[in-house]
């Protein structure tokens, strides 16, 4: 197979120019005029993604070409609008239009750098996914530690706007539980590469459905209360739905029984609606989910809408969109600061109101494009290790999308998710530059060459070379 | 600034981010079918080449590139493998690229070989052996199209 680097650094001419057109519409849009140093937020990420294409080229040369460039305008575009919102709030104020660096678009473009680097460094240092599966536990428990950090925390460091999911010290603040997805994913995929014969040989059959066995239920039973917790502690229905549909579909790709979907939802439901009940009679620390529910089903409500935290920001994001239309009011046109926090959660919604419904579904089908390389190298991959790590990496990576897009358009409760790769915050663009880089590494594995055979050819007769290499072979897993 | 260009830089600039789109769609395009085209190159049309007949172990035809490995008997009954340059194993290893669970399979069955467009079979060693219709395979031996591989219960036939 070819490696396609070429096409690769093609498509990211392509995004730089998209994200330097980009700039000068919303600087023509807004100002009025283009700036002279237009250009300079363009410039600076093409030299940080060439950068990484590099690193690329020389370490993990089969790599998917699409990765890097789709991600890479997405997350130009971010910065891009971020200083969009930068200009805006500067001509609202009548002061000189900021500089480059300033702000949060200029911090955007630090948080870049710094998440690009730490990409690099991981495709750097693990030059073979396996490796990881040896830390397994260590991450397993490290991740557990991360998503229960902000849950022990006082509120005062760890609240803000109601969800309990933060480190904040003084100005600097990160979100741990973005990170802890990464090593959750590795830990449940090393775990379920060594029980799944386990989990998909020994069943019951029930109304011609495959259940599993109770005991067998315990991990699942685990994780489930572990989201649980989450939910009512962190009082974040994004990351509990994240963490635990993670689980479940790493377990279903893992067993391939339809009966784990099933169970999840079940489980997932119930949790949610019962949580619900008790937030509407005990309330508690399920009252905060209860209003998040309320706000969900009636949100043009009178009594919702005029409510401190209530659906305030929900109505200005769907009437942002609305506002938009077809083809949006163009870069630089729109007003997003009537939308509280629209430099985070609510970015689809600021960006929505500018590009519109034809430049968000634009978006939306790079964001699909994205996942569907990924689970292609799952797919691809020889290994069942690094099967499960690409499944559950892109599947997350699609939850988060749909769980906050979901949130935005008033399809689920709205939850504090970030956009990946679009929202400004340093945590969320870090973890997910370094689950693409796990993407590419893992890509890399399955469309390239082997560096080593099978390695376990004993079998082989007397004067019996080994196998000659399989990879290029797409596996097709076969059951009786 | 006047309108007009306002007007044509926000249009062009979602028709662009569709043609990078699309460029991205042509990319991975290339990318799925970069094998299959070259394939279908030789590949002679369909139901010409593959009939011959059963029970007779034919001399390699060439010419008639062999596109599919089809399991016509055994558990895996109706399984149809593409057919790459990449070898193919057959064993009850999870590594291998038809995973047989097979009682009279070993680990590291047999596996298939392309050369020069004809793919050979070859005994990995193993317990039961693999016969080539009813002849047992000792060494690298040719696969015919149509004509059945036998390891344990199950019957394997490359199709063009």
């Amino acid at each position: 197979m070819k490696t396609q680097r070429n096409a690769e650094l093609g498509l990211l001419a392509f995004a730089m120019v998209l994200v330097a057109a980009y700039g000068a519409t919303v600087e023509a849009g807004r100002i009025g005029e283009i700036t002279p140093t237009f250009w300079v937020p363009a410039a600076l990420l093409s030299v940080l993604f060439l950068g990484l294409h590099f690193v690329v080229r020389y370490t993990a040369p089969y790599a998917d070409p699409v990765l890097i460039p789709a991600v890479a305008l997405i997350n130009g575009l971010g910065v891009g609008f971020l200083r969009r919102l930068d200009i805006g709030d500067a001509l609202s104020e009548k002061e000189p239009i900021p500089g480059v660096f300033s702000g949060i678009g200029g911090r955007q473009l630090a948080w870049t750098l710094i998440a690009l680097i730490l990409a690099a460094i991981l495709l750097l240092v693990v030059r073979d996914h396996k490796v990881v599966s040896r830390y397994a536990y260590t991450l397993g428990l490290t991740g557990i530690v991360l998503v229960m950090i902000p849950a022990v925390l006082p509120a005062s460091i760890s609240e803000v706007n109601g969800a309990k999911l933060w480190i904040r010290l003084g100005s600097f603040s990160i979100q741990p539980g973005e990170f802890a997805k990464i090593a959750l994913v590795s830990f449940f995929a090393y775990y379920l590469v060594r029980k799944r014969e386990v989990l998909s040989l020994a069943s019951r059959r029930v109304l011609g459905i495959d259940f599993p066995r109770g005991r067998d239920l315990g991990p699942v039973v685990t994780v489930w209360l572990l989201s649980l917790l989450v939910l009512v502690f962190e009082k974040d229905l994004g990351t509990a739905l994240l963490y635990f549909g993670l689980f479940i579909v790493t377990l279903y790709v893992a067993t391939e029984r339809a009966s784990w979907l099933i169970i999840g939802l079940l489980l997932f439901f119930g949790g949610v609606y019962v949580a619900y009940l008790l937030g509407a009679s005990v309330g508690g620390p399920f009252a905060n989910f209860y209003d998040r529910a309320q706000v969900w089903l009636n949100p043009f409500d009178n009594e919702n809408y005029e409510r401190l935290g209530g659906s305030y920001q929900l109505v200005q994001g769907l009437l942002s969109l609305g506002t938009g239309g077809l083809f949006g009011s163009g870069p630089g046109g729109g007003s997003p600061r009537f939308v509280p926090e629209v430099q985070n959660d609510f970015i689809f919604a600021g960006m929505g109101e500018e590009i519109g419904l034809f430049g968000l579904s634009a978006l939306l089908v790079l964001y699909l494009l994205i996942v569907e390389r990924g689970l292609r190298s799952a797919l691809a991959v020889r290994d069942s290790f690094g099967k499960l790590v690409a499944g559950g990496l892109s599947f997350t990576l699609g939850l988060q999308i749909f769980v906050i897009l979901g949130g935005i358009t008033g399809l689920i409760p709205l939850t504090g998710q970030t956009t990946p790769f679009l929202s400004s915050g340093g945590s969320s663009l870090m973890a997910n530059w370094l689950l693409i880089a796990m993407l590419l590494r893992i890509s890399n594995a399955a469309r390239g060459p082997a560096a080593s055979g099978g390695g376990t050819d004993r079998a082989g007769g007397p004067g019996k070379k080994a196998p000659a290499q399989l990879h290029g072979a797409m596996t097709e897993v076969i059951k009786p | 600034m006047p309108e007009f260009v306002l007007t044509v830089a926000r249009f062009g600039f979602l028709i662009l981010l569709w043609i990078f789109v699309f460029t991205v769609v042509g990319v991975i395009r290339r990318d799925l079918f970069a094998g299959v085209r070259s394939k279908s190159i030789v590949a002679s049309p369909r139901g010409v080449g593959g009939a011959v007949p059963e029970g007779r172990p034919a001399k390699a035809k060439r010419g008639k590139a062999a596109r599919q490995l089809v399991v016509t008997a055994g558990q895996l009954s109706g399984t149809r493998i593409t057919l790459s340059e990449a070898p193919i194993t057959i064993g009850r290893a999870e590594d291998s690229t038809l995973v047989i669970t097979d009682d009279f399979a070993s680990a590291r069955h047999a596996r298939l070989v392309p050369r020069d467009g004809q793919w050979f079979v070859e005994d990995l060693g193993s317990t039961n052996g693999t016969y080539l219709d009813r002849g047992k395979v000792s060494g690298p031996t040719p696969v015919p199209l149509g004509v059945p591989i036998r390891i344990g219960r199950t019957s394997l036939e490359l199709r063009p």
